[in-house]
């Protein structure tokens, strides 16, 4: 890890109501990397997501302390535009959420609320973004019909390239494949791969063979804090904490 | 074993029994109006003002009431929608991360929901006392606008609550504004909508109480805001109060013209419902 890490997370705290969620987690995302976030159900790792995009702010009786950097700037500072901040960052959910419109708006959408409203230059874009997450040649005749008559595979690619066509430069990933089919988590997961190029990846998953299929790095979350981080390899085979070993031997979940 | 079926089958005679009463009384009802409405229902009816004489049953119409209630159910509607979309806007995107003060609200309007429309109609006067209104359209629309507002919020806030969280975070992480998914949850919601403008048109439309005072009553088509307005529940009210036969039954065929323009907005809002769901994620 030479590079400067794109998201730089320092002694973060979340509590919801009573709850300590998260705590005191840091942690430095590699910048153009997948990483992976595992752990079992309740460990937060959604949570600790949620507050790179500051979707967090929106659960009831919330109270974050901390840190969060995106490059260098940091996202909790009352001063910072949180509609830039989230512009920065595409998220793709467990469930795919077309928005209710047609294939065409949904690309459109975002590129449209950010000040794009040239119809050539919108044209252009969705045609992109169809074209890079492999959707165009399946839709291009019925870019006008409602995102709502594709199949869930084809809506999830979708909410990615709705994601991608305000030019983020992360992506968040919340479970994302665990509601398609095989084939569709395939194609998926081919996109991440290919995607990080360009992109810094960060990805909630519970399957730990998607861990090892995409991801360069891992992070193990467990109760809250974060136990281990480091390469997927190392993570895997030979992890230094108990408690890694004992998750990945499928000892807890 | 027995005793399981025997429970089993006693509900549902009970639910079939049920479903027949309401079914058999809601034909009863209707029957009723039509039976003895029927007769007297002619072009003059729904065409012409009430002329010299149309209380003890000479020639006229009830234009000036069917004009009069669609302006008041219209106006009222139109007026607590714009003010009822913001409010349910509000509770349930900037007040959903203050659980207490979204619930309070909801209270509020729960039990504006439950108080009887003669308190509405009295309160409706007090103001246009306070104002110097006259009874008058705009008096009649004021006090149905206060009315409706409870119906039109709480049917809005459910609504809208059965938009998933996710949709709100997809949105918002595109870098979308609170007032661009506020537009984004309305597209959503859209169908919902109407469901809402029919069940407050039904009510504003039918009630006799908020405009007895405020609308106060005249047998011209109001030409203005200020001037008195008939409107049908009160137009029935007074027929059917008549000895003379042919008023009566004029009164009968009002109350089935009012249950005819009640059924065309349900359909209208049901083609409506039907027409913009096409977008609606499930």
């Amino acid at each position: 890890m030479t590079k400067a890490p794109h998201i730089s997370v320092q002694n973060l705290n979340v509590h919801i109501g009573n709850q300590h969620i998260l705590k005191d987690i840091n942690i430095n995302i590699p910048d153009k990397k997948v990483t992976s976030i595992i752990g079992p159900s309740g460990c937060g790792k959604t949570t600790l997501l949620k507050t790179f995009n500051r979707l967090v702010d929106n659960t009831p009786d919330v109270n974050i302390t901390g840190k969060v950097l995106v490059d260098n700037e940091n996202i909790y500072d009352p001063n910072v535009e949180i509609t830039e901040i989230r512009k920065k960052m595409g998220l793709l959910s467990q469930r795919p959420y077309p928005l209710p419109m047609s294939i065409y708006d949904n690309i459109a959408y975002g590129p449209r609320i950010h000040g794009t409203i040239g119809k050539q230059e919108l044209d252009v874009l969705v045609e992109q973004q169809l074209k890079a997450t492999g959707l165009w040649n399946e839709v291009k005749d019925r870019l006008h019909n409602s995102a709502t008559k594709l199949s869930i595979g084809q809506q999830q690619r979708l909410c990615l390239a709705r994601g991608l066509a305000v030019d983020p430069e992360i992506i968040l990933g919340d479970e994302s494949t665990s509601a398609l089919d095989p084939i569709s988590t395939a194609i998926i997961e081919d996109l991440f791969i290919t995607l990080k190029e360009k992109y810094t990846i960060v990805l909630v998953t519970h399957i730990l063979r998607q861990a090892r299929r995409v991801s360069d790095y891992i992070i193990f979350v467990y109760m809250g804090q974060i136990i281990e981080f480091g390469p997927t390899e190392e993570i895997l085979l030979n992890p230094k904490e108990e408690l890694t070993k004992e998750y990945i031997k499928g000892y807890i979940s | 074993m027995k005793k399981r079926k025997f429970e089993e089958w006693c509900v549902k005679v009970f639910m079939v029994l049920a479903t027949i009463i309401v079914t058999g009384s809601f034909f009863l009802i209707v029957g009723t109006v039509f039976y003895k409405g029927f007769h007297y229902m002619n072009w003059d009816m729904i065409t012409k003002t009430p002329s010299g004489g149309f209380y003890i049953g000479k020639a006229g119409g009830i234009l000036n009431a069917i004009i009069g209630s669609l302006y008041v159910a219209g106006g009222a509607t139109i007026l607590g929608l714009v003010i009822s979309i913001p409010v349910a806007l509000y509770i349930n995107l900037y007040l959903k991360s203050k659980l207490i003060y979204a619930n309070t609200l909801r209270l509020v309007f729960d039990v504006l929901f439950g108080i009887p429309s003669i308190v509405y109609g009295a309160f409706g006067f007090l103001i246009m006392v306070y104002f110097g209104i006259r009874a008058s359209l705009l008096g009649g629309i004021i006090a149905v606008t206060l009315l409706v507002i409870p119906i039109l919020v709480r049917t809005l806030d459910e609504v809208i609550r059965t938009v998933p969280n996710e949709l709100r975070d997809a949105t918002l992480s595109l870098g979308a504004t609170r007032w661009e998914v506020a537009k984004v949850i309305l597209r959503q919601v859209r169908p919902g909508i109407f469901t809402a403008i029919l069940l407050s048109f039904g009510r504003a439309i039918g009630d006799v109480a908020s405009v007895l005072f405020t609308a106060g009553f005249s047998d011209n088509v109001p030409t203005s805001l200020h001037e008195p307005a008939a409107t049908l529940p009160l137009a029935i009210f007074f027929q059917l109060g008549s000895s003379v036969e042919e008023v009566q039954g004029r009164g009968y065929a009002s109350a089935l013209i009012l249950t005819i323009i009640v059924l065309i907005i349900t359909v209208l809002s049901e083609i409506l419902i039907k027409r913009f769901s096409k977008h609606k994620i499930q």
